[in-house]
């Protein structure tokens, strides 16, 4: 009954620090602003495939490169498909692709940067080394290697990227693992015998929790950028699924006369990101972390 | 010192052995090698057979490498698969392309990005900081095909200044270059100078906050003579790497930028290579990317420890 309650109390002390530090984001105008994007597009995202007035991909030759008009929002395209329709769903790959990816990383890159804090020695040396490499491969080489070779489907295009864009966050994870590994409770957890596990889930995870959740939403916007960039050179996802970079593309050789077709996947993808890098800013300073002087590695 | 360098150098080769093995391995293990991928639907009999045997298929893979490795050292790279020549004779000019658009870029972008943090910094939280800071904060996270797409809509179509693509060959003139990479350099200098300006701007306001400044004001230094002697010296160093690093990761952009303005550089290259699924160049450029990137870094790691009197001496005594 005591220890049920203690958890009790445990959970309500998480969720009110998590109130906390929304508000805490939104007590700034550009936390504020970054929150309400990002909340605006993941509920666009949730409802587009019921509120789109038009089918996405229905082809119709009388409706080509309309302007803006009360029937089409947003005009049409060059094979005379509703912009509008298109845009808001358009929000719904990027978010789903973006944001496996991202945990995909976050957790790849998280536990092998705590493993090889804590392990230390030849692995950490060998494993860092890879690490190292592999970033120095511009990552745009890598993404459309892999992407060539195995196809241009989500299922390939999530890992992928979730694999490409975890391999910074095992080097800020090892650096915070660093900074708490040589504190005393530490020390004591070893004296009191527990497994290397155990000091890992128990003591590590939550310090460096903060560390590794900011890198993950920094990460977010550049796999965004990352993603959009390969679907923009026809290495992403394949039409006529609805993206942003796609649309871009397609809409790029015509926009001296139908710049209708290219400027709302431009505003959709561009307040997206906006919005993810002032709330990952704003996320970082409520929890006390100065990421400004880091490079975008 | 000179072992440190030394030990810098080590890392960076070590380094690049290891992409070397990678951009191998992962062709190897990668379904298909390099003939079925580059003939896709002929790749059967002797089209394949021939193409095995130039590339030196039919030996093992082990040995291939060290072939290629040893190879690479001596600077040859082997042949393209599309253009059945060297490729060193596909690089050179490409090379030189990227080169200038990346200089030029760079020489415009890092004394600005230094004046603009500079700026931000002394008046932080007023107008001007503002106003620059909301500036740099757009350019920065909007995607280089966006910039550059409205770039180009804007300049070219809307305006009609400035020709919208760059229709040039790949073996142009310097002089014929210049005059067609404006826009490129806008697109990917603006991108740049935010990434730095803003690493500039908070290393300023670290060292504006630090003790010897203190020290300094209540000595009473005048100001704009503390801000030259006493910050700036103490808050530029530190940005060296940020900022080697950036160059670096701006690569990526870079080759974006390129396909949008259709420039004949290393970046179209990257993807002209894959299109056309001709691997022993994606190999090379792999290397080449990745030797810029260590070069880069290395240089910049170089340059701190001889401008930093106290991570010299420190050195020393060690």
């Amino acid at each position: 009954m005591e220890s049920n309650l203690i958890t009790e109390n445990k959970q309500k002390n998480k969720l009110e620090k998590a109130f906390e530090i929304l508000k805490t984001m939104a007590s700034k105008p550009s936390g504020l602003i970054g929150l309400t994007i990002v909340l605006f597009h993941v509920v666009l995202a949730l409802i587009s495939p019921y509120i789109a007035p038009y089918d996405y991909k229905a082809i119709s030759p009388n409706t080509m490169l309309l302007a803006p008009s009360a029937e089409h929002w947003f005009g049409t395209d060059s094979l005379g498909r509703d912009v509008f329709t298109r845009t808001i769903l358009g929000g719904r790959t990027a978010l789903t692709v973006t944001f496996f990816g991202s945990l995909i990383a976050l957790l790849w890159g998280g536990l092998l940067g705590i493993f090889c804090g804590l392990v230390g020695g030849k692995i950490d040396d060998v494993v860092m080394r890879v690490v190292d490499a592999f970033l120095s491969i511009p990552w745009i080489l890598a993404m459309l290697l892999i992407v060539s070779l195995l196809g241009t489907s989500t299922e390939v295009l999530i890992p992928a990227l979730g694999f490409f864009y975890g391999k910074g966050i095992v080097r800020v994870a090892r650096a915070a693992t660093h900074d708490v590994i040589a504190k005393d409770f530490i020390v004591s957890a070893r004296a009191r015998g527990h497994s290397n596990l155990s000091i890992i889930w128990n003591e590590i995870i939550p310090n460096v929790r903060d560390a590794i959740l900011v890198e993950g939403a920094m990460r977010w916007s550049w796999m965004l950028l990352g993603f959009s960039s390969l679907s923009f050179l026809g290495f992403g996802v394949s039409p006529p699924t609805p993206d942003w970079g796609l649309m871009i593309s397609n809409a790029r050789g015509l926009m001296s006369f139908a710049y209708w077709s290219v400027i709302a996947p431009i505003v959709g993808l561009s307040s997206l990101i906006i919005g993810i890098n002032l709330t990952a800013d704003a996320f970082a300073k409520a929890l006390g972390i100065d990421r400004s002087t880091k490079a975008p590695v | 010192m000179l072992l440190l360098i030394l030990k810098r150098i080590g890392l960076g080769l070590i380094t690049l052995f290891i992409v070397s093995l990678i951009t191998f391995v992962g062709v190897e293990v990668l379904p298909g090698d390099a003939c079925t991928t580059y003939l896709e639907r002929e790749a059967y009999g002797a089209a394949l057979d021939a193409c095995i045997k130039r590339l030196g298929l039919d030996v093992p893979a082990y040995e291939r490498y060290l072939d290629w490795a040893s190879n690479v050292i001596r600077g040859d790279f082997g042949y393209s698969l599309s253009g059945e020549m060297p490729i060193n004779e596909v690089l050179g000019p490409r090379v030189k392309n990227s080169l200038v658009l990346a200089s030029v870029s760079i020489l415009i972008g890092i004394p600005l990005a230094i004046v603009l943090g500079i700026i931000t910094a002394l008046w932080r939280d007023k107008l001007p900081d503002i106003m620059i800071s909301t500036i740099t904060i757009f350019s920065m996270t909007i995607p280089e095909f966006i910039s550059a797409t409205l770039l180009i809509l804007i300049v070219a179509i809307w305006l009609g200044w400035l020709p919208g693509i760059v229709i040039i060959p790949s073996d142009a003139t310097f002089y014929e270059l210049l005059s067609n990479i404006i826009l490129p350099v806008v697109a990917i200098s603006m991108i740049m100078t935010a990434h730095m300006a803003r690493m500039v701007r908070s290393s300023v306001i670290q060292v504006m906050a630090s003790d010897y400044v203190q020290m300094a004001i209540l000595k009473g230094v005048p100001y704009w003579k503390m801000v030259f002697r006493h910050v700036l010296p103490n808050a530029l160093l530190p940005a060296i790497n940020v900022v080697a690093l950036t160059i670096a990761w701006l690569l990526g952009g870079v080759v974006v930028t390129e396909v949008v303005f259709n420039y004949p550089g290393l970046g179209r290259l990257v993807i002209e290579s894959i299109s056309n699924r001709d691997l022993p160049v994606v190999q090379a450029l792999a290397i080449i990317l990745a030797s810029i990137y260590v070069g880069i870094n290395l240089i910049a790691d170089l340059m701190t420890l001889m401008l930093n009197p106290r991570l010299k001496s420190l050195q020393i005594r060690k």
